[in-house]
């Protein structure tokens, strides 16, 4: 027998068996029962946001940086509808958290009650699975379910909608230890046969690449790719979600390709007899023009999700399975066959040559400006100071750009930003999930001008929890990436993009207790950078940067991937 | 790529929502669905769903892996890519029955083995059901009668068992 207890503590039990020791969340009326019993399990600690939007950023920044399941906890009606952002970022990238809404009471639904909204209907696009707990005995099963699905398989945001009465009501909790969905049995194993497949494409390759995505961030698969590229000598080059998964500093890495890709990684993949993908999906930002993409190659693609793989472009040998064992089966049958690490060097000799050449042709670049501070250098610098050593989140435009250009990721799960959906306003809290689950890390978000407003008021949740994250906004009095577009592809009519009213951002720091400083010129930055890195406080350096400077390369949207704007 | 009609037959958790999240997914994938049929099956905790489709071999593959990728969804099977298969529709077809085309109605529903289900004074509610070809057909034999209405309920599908094992 289970122990009797009301649905609001049932709750809390089920955090407490999860392992989830942090929550983010803002009270009210119809979930308020279950912030009673906050109230009285301290042990669960709870983070108070000024918007719901940034607890479901601050859960999935959570997720990122520790790879355990976020949880954000909300009221009902705009509680709820203000989360919607948030759970359509995570489930883009695949991000595994729990959302937990109030709800009216079960006789109500339906009804256009006060703070009533039909969120399950509202987030069924945009969320792994949903549920509506309609009764007390069905409440310890869905809890643990939702844990279970967010977690396993390709990962994803789980909500569960619990009307006011259910969290009211008794009932029996029983926790089952393990549960087993018929409906839902992900393939972790991969096919041998294809492992096989893919490993006589792989010997008989002459210009292969490795090509790896978020999946193996997510798989935790980041020494199987250092280990099968360093073994087989292939070079690697990573989507957005997948900076990390390999180091940004090995002399193998091409760095980030797609659409801000560079020159050499994407010449790479256009040129390439083999791409071996791993948990990536081919998304538009990577592979523009489709049928110009990797036009030669024979395609291996792994990944756990059925439907990401033959969906956007053709795969020869498609592998369904978790990235890290299907990482390691391949390993195991490399070894088996027992060429030595010679034999893959000499192979593939001419092939690097080739990608040196390019490396050498076009490397990423900027002009410097003894009058300006260009963005590009600041990430630089920031690289070099914190020696890879941080957790980067980002907001996104060109800010994001920069930064998966010259910050050169070495260790999964350190940069944190929105691929996907690309939400502005993501960074910050993101960054307060990020170092609440990594107290003695430094947490940094890299920011813009119009992103950091979009969630700014989040600065007091995060001197509330006194968390000593740096943020820099890269300020150039734009809406920069939409700028960049309307300069290059709209003859410069520059419709909305000009920030007139800009906040002073030092003195907003101020205002909320933090530190602010600001600098314009480029020798300002690596001193300042190194005294807000050494601030045991949030600290806002607002960056005066060349308030024209694009991102490039840059391949047009649409376009072949080997047509870039280089400069 | 060539288009083609595909009759898929989906074993579904019969929860609330399944169905709003399948319709979902077509609508949100701009999927097309032809018909849908829904009911229940011997076990009461799953739901039987017949849905017929269009496209190329690609967007065919990626339906049924969306489909799949639904926790609710149990089982899909494309029944038209398997083969074998038994397809049926019925209709409800509310016709005009005057006096002068009463007796040939009545002698159409003798030919095609379709049942009158309800007379009135005027009129003839005649239920057909079989593949959809004879639907159409006699539709049309009706059409001249007057139809002042037409309920259809969507193909369901069954695969044959393998006659020599």
């Amino acid at each position: 027998m289970g122990q009797i207890m009301t649905g609001a503590r049932m709750v809390i039990e089920a955090l407490k068996k999860e392992g989830v020791e942090i929550v983010f969340g803002y009270p009210g009326g119809a979930i308020i029962d279950v912030y009673d019993e906050l109230y009285k399990n301290p042990e669960i600690h709870h983070v108070l946001v000024r918007h719901e939007q940034g607890a479901a950023h601050a859960a999935d920044g959570y997720a990122r940086s520790t790879g355990k399941v976020g949880v954000a906890i909300v009221t009902s009606g705009p509680g709820a509808t203000n989360t919607v952002t948030g759970i359509a970022t995570a489930y883009m990238d695949s991000i595994p958290i729990v959302v937990i809404t109030g709800q009216v009471p079960t006789k109500l639904i339906g009804n256009d009650a006060f703070q009533e909204v039909d969120i399950t209907g509202i987030t069924r696009p945009i969320t792994k699975h949903n549920f509506l707990v309609k009764r007390i005995e069905d409440l310890p099963r869905i809890l643990k379910a939702a844990f279970y699905i967010a977690r396993t398989g390709r990962p994803g945001p789980v909500l569960v909608d619990l009307p006011k009465d259910v969290q009211q009501a008794k009932g029996e909790f029983n926790y089952l230890e393990e549960i087993h969905l018929r409906s839902y049995n992900p393939t972790y194993e991969p096919h041998l046969k294809q492992i096989e497949k893919a490993y006589l494409l792989l010997e008989k390759a002459e210009r292969p690449v490795f090509l790896i995505g978020g999946g193996v961030i997510s798989s935790d698969a980041a020494p199987e790719v250092r280990e099968l590229a360093e073994k087989l000598n292939l070079p690697v080059t990573m989507t957005l979600m997948g900076l990390g998964g390999f180091p940004g500093d090995h002399e193998q890495s091409l760095g980030m390709l797609g659409m801000h890709g560079t020159y050499y990684a994407n010449m790479a993949v256009a040129h390439c007899d083999v791409l071996l993908a791993v948990g990536a999906r081919f998304d538009d930002r990577v592979t523009g023009k489709v049928d110009a993409f990797a036009p030669n190659a024979k395609i291996i693609h792994i990944d756990i999700d059925p439907s990401s793989i033959q969906k956007n472009v053709k795969v020869d040998v498609p592998i369904v399975g978790d990235c890290k064992r299907a990482l390691t089966r391949l390993l195991e049958m490399i070894k088996e066959v027992g060429k030595p690490k010679k034999y893959w060097k000499e192979r593939f000799k001419e092939w690097w040559e080739q990608i040196d050449i390019w490396r050498r042709r076009y490397p990423l670049s900027y002009k410097e400006d003894p009058n300006y501070i260009k963005p590009q250098y600041v990430i630089e610098k920031l690289y070099e100071l914190t020696k890879g050593e941080a957790i980067i989140c980002t907001e996104v435009g060109q800010n994001q750009m920069w930064t998966a250009q010259y910050y050169k990721f070495k260790y999964p799960r350190t940069l944190i930003t929105s691929g996907g959906l690309g939400t502005m306003g993501f960074g910050f809290p993101a960054s307060i999930g990020a170092q609440m689950g990594n107290p003695g890390k430094l947490v940094i978000d890299i920011a813009g001008d119009g992103s950091i407003q979009m969630n700014i008021q989040e600065l007091a949740t995060a001197m509330d929890q006194k968390l000593p994250i740096k943020i820099i906004i890269l300020n150039n009095g734009y809406l920069g990436m939409v700028r960049q577009w309307q300069e290059l592809f709209y003859e410069k009519r520059y419709s909305a993009v000009k920030l007139t009213t800009l906040p002073d951002f030092v003195k907003i720091a101020e205002a909320y207790g933090a530190v602010g400083m600001r600098i314009t010129k480029p020798q300002e930055v690596e001193p300042t950078l190194k005294k807000i890195l050494n601030m045991d406080k949030l600290a806002i350096l607002d960056v005066i940067i060349a308030p024209e400077e694009g991102v490039f390369p840059m391949v047009p949207a649409g376009k072949a991937t080997t047509e870039m704007i280089l400069v | 790529m060539a288009e083609r009609k595909c009759t898929l037959s989906v074993l579904v958790e019969n929860t609330p929502g399944a169905l709003a999240r399948i319709a979902g997914l077509f609508s949100g994938r701009g999927f097309n669905i032809d018909s849908l049929c829904v009911a229940e099956t011997l076990d009461p905790t799953l739901s039987h769903l017949t849905l017929v489709t269009r496209g190329d071999d690609q967007i065919i593959e990626q339906i049924i892996k969306q489909l799949r990728r639904l926790i609710d969804v149990y089982k899909v099977v494309d029944v038209t890519e398997e083969g074998d298969f038994v397809e049926r529709e019925m209709a409800l077809i509310k016709v005009r029955a005057e006096k002068e085309n009463r007796e040939e109605i009545y002698r159409l529903c003798e030919i095609f083995r379709l049942k009158i289900v309800d007379v009135s004074p005027r009129t003839y509610i005649i239920e057909v059901t079989g593949d959809k070809e004879k639907l159409e057909a006699v539709i049309e034999l009706l059409r001249p009668m007057g139809i002042k209405e037409i309920v259809r309920t969507g193909l369901i599908a069954m695969k044959r068992e393998k006659k020599n094992p």
